[in-house]
């Protein structure tokens, strides 16, 4: 039996865009469990990312329940939100969002400072090394390819060693091979050293490469059929 | 990784807008520095000039005071000549510890200042000078043959100007007259290196003032007479009193109000440099808005940000307050140049002296500059919610 880590029962999410209620996530239930490899689908604006970023702590909900190793955060300030991303959960999104003016490696630096732990330069080379490349470490983003900013951006993910990923779109600026090749990385992960990883995709052929696929469509869990994908 | 390389190679990024950030810092401090050095120097020479005078009253012909100190610190025009019975009359004075006269007069000379024209200052002395000044050394030669010889002792910096040695015949514009240089002062830092001498005798020959002085300088045994010797020769006609420390009040108070008009443009600097810096910063942190969610994202904390923002801000500041004392201290001489030519009065001797005072002091207010102007843009940064500064900056 798998232990759960996230729970989200009748999750929302609403926005307020000018006079209009946009709800963003409307009732949510899921569970997922240590060790999944999970794909949320949908066409764009059913909410994928705005539940990544209430999973992921980066926002709190605005009703509903959402249980983090075992903890209640949907009503949690974003201030206290910090402390349960911090070294705990590995981002990765769509654009790589590197910051430009530092090198690969301390790119990947940068979150074990910020969780104030150890940077073990020859550890990270080695991470470097398993994700192929090693011969980019002390190169710009600027620098490098699309494929190795995001291969870079996983390093970064992984490097403060957290409990799950999620990643938002990680090959929506990539090209096929590359598209593959990330892919394969994140499998690879979860097979190896039992990841969990949340991820979404638009990309039908590889989001049926994950355990399991959740289909979303306006802010609701949906059937394969339903969902008109 | 840590903060300070990650603000250090934020501000690497635009590398000519933090430049001209850093030259607004660089010159507000350089002109706070610059002025606070004039302060320090303008005072140290001014107290190094009078106390170098050797003595501390100087009885003048009656007039105004103003002139009579300009007269006194630099051989000014508008002279006024007073009897030279008043000089044997108070000579006796037991109070009087050394007592000298002196007779100065100008004349106009057109080889000066590469032929513009410029005024020569003589100053007839007796034996009574040396004495008055124990610091006056010969460079060169000695002192005049006798008390009425065709002879003069040059300032350091006047033979220097002239290119003197002892022997040389020098002429007086305008008086026809030569007179043979027996000895060169060495430099003293005071007025006397632009001066030349003569026996007070041959002086009131030459410029026609017979039996006249232009001033008499005293050296009282105790300073505590002072008022009392004032108050006995306020009656005396035709002459004044004037003790160099009133003289040393004057001058200071003048230069103090125009102080405190510089001190306003070097507070107003500082505060367009502050603003600079904000708005900056301010810039580069709304430039940044997704690196700074994404760094959030991936586990910073408020004061995470709060702390980078700060850094670079201060940063900015350290790196302008080191500049700007460079500036200061390598410009010094040509802002000396500058207050020399433009001051009515000058004293002799280095007139912006940047003390390590000065320099930590300053270095310390850039840092706290720094700390202030950053408060604003870390505070703004540091507020932003991961999730909409991820958005927003895409």
């Amino acid at each position: 039996m798998k232990k759960s880590i996230i729970r989200a029962s009748g999750l929302k999410k609403i926005y307020i865009r000018g006079t209009e209620k946009v709800y963003a996530v409307n009732g949510v239930d899921l569970e997922i469990n240590d060790g999944d490899f999970v794909a949320l689908m949908g066409p764009s604006g059913s909410g994928k990312t705005t539940l990544l970023d209430l999973i992921g702590c980066l926002d709190n909900a605005s009703s509903g329940l959402l249980e983090v190793f075992g903890k209640d955060v949907s009503k949690v300030k974003e201030r206290a939100l910090v402390g349960l991303r911090r070294g705990h959960i590995g981002f990765i999104f769509q654009d790589f969002l590197l910051i430009p003016s530092l090198t690969a490696l301390e790119n990947v630096e940068l979150p074990l400072y910020f969780a104030r732990r150890q940077q073990d330069r020859k550890k990270l080379i080695q991470l470097f090394e398993k994700i192929g490349l090693g011969h980019r470490v002390n190169h710009l983003p600027k620098e490098m390819s699309g494929g190795e900013r995001q291969r870079v951006a996983i390093a970064r993910a992984l490097a403060v060693n957290p409990k799950f990923l999620i990643a938002d779109e990680p090959t929506g600026n990539l090209d096929t091979k590359s598209s593959q090749e990330i892919f394969d990385i994140f499998k690879k992960i979860n097979k190896e050293e039992g990841l969990t990883i949340i991820l979404a995709t638009h990309n039908p052929k590889l989001g049926a490469q994950a355990d399991r696929t959740i289909y979303l469509k306006d802010g609701r869990a949906v059937s394969r059929e339903e969902s008109s994908l | 990784m840590n903060l300070f390389s990650v603000a250090l190679k934020n501000l690497m990024r635009k590398k000519v807008r933090t430049i001209l950030t850093i030259g607004g810092v660089a010159i507000a401090i350089a002109v706070l520095v610059s002025l606070w050095g004039f302060d320090t120097g303008y005072q140290r020479s001014l107290n190094n000039n009078i106390d170098k005078m050797g003595y501390q009253v100087l009885v003048t012909a009656k007039g105004c005071p103003y002139e009579a100190a300009t007269l006194m610190l630099q051989g000014g025009g508008g002279l006024r000549y007073m009897d030279e019975a008043v000089y044997k009359k108070i000579v006796t004075d037991p109070r009087i510890d050394k007592i000298t006269p002196e007779l100065v007069a100008t004349a106009y000379d057109t080889a000066r200042q590469q032929g513009r024209g410029g005024i020569s200052l003589y100053m007839g002395i007796g034996n009574s000078y040396l004495e008055l000044k124990p610091w006056s050394k010969f460079k060169a030669g000695k002192w005049f043959s006798s008390d009425d010889a065709n002879e003069a002792i040059m300032g350091y910096e006047v033979a220097e100007y002239e290119q003197r040695v002892p022997g040389d015949k020098i002429f007086i514009p305008g008086r026809n007259e030569v007179l043979t240089v027996t000895g060169i002062f060495e430099r003293n830092g005071t007025q006397d290196d632009g001066i030349i001498f003569l026996p007070l005798k041959t002086a009131q020959k030459i410029f026609e003032v017979p039996g006249k002085l232009t001033g008499i300088g005293i050296k009282l045994k105790s300073m505590s007479e002072l008022s009392k010797f004032e108050e006995d020769l306020y009656n005396e006609p035709g002459i004044q009193i004037i003790s160099l420390a009133q003289v040393k009040g004057t001058i200071l108070n003048l230069v103090s109000s125009a102080k405190a008009m510089t001190n306003s443009v070097a507070l107003i600097a500082v505060l367009i440099a502050i603003i600079g810096v904000v708005n900056t910063i301010l810039m580069s942190v709304f430039e940044r808005t997704s690196e700074i969610g994404v760094m959030k994202a991936i586990g910073a904390s408020r004061l995470d940000i709060f702390r980078i923002i700060w850094m670079e801000t201060t940063l900015v500041c350290v790196f302008g307050g080191i500049l700007g004392n460079l500036i200061a201290i390598l410009g010094g001489t040509a802002i000396e140049y500058v207050l020399k030519a433009v001051l009515p009065y000058a004293p002799k001797g280095h007139l912006v002296v940047i003390t390590v005072h000065t320099v930590l002091l300053s270095f310390f207010g850039a840092v706290i500059m720094g700390l202030i102007a950053g408060l604003y843009p870390a505070f703004r940064a540091s507020g932003m919610k991961p999730i909409e500064a991820i958005r927003r900056g895409e």
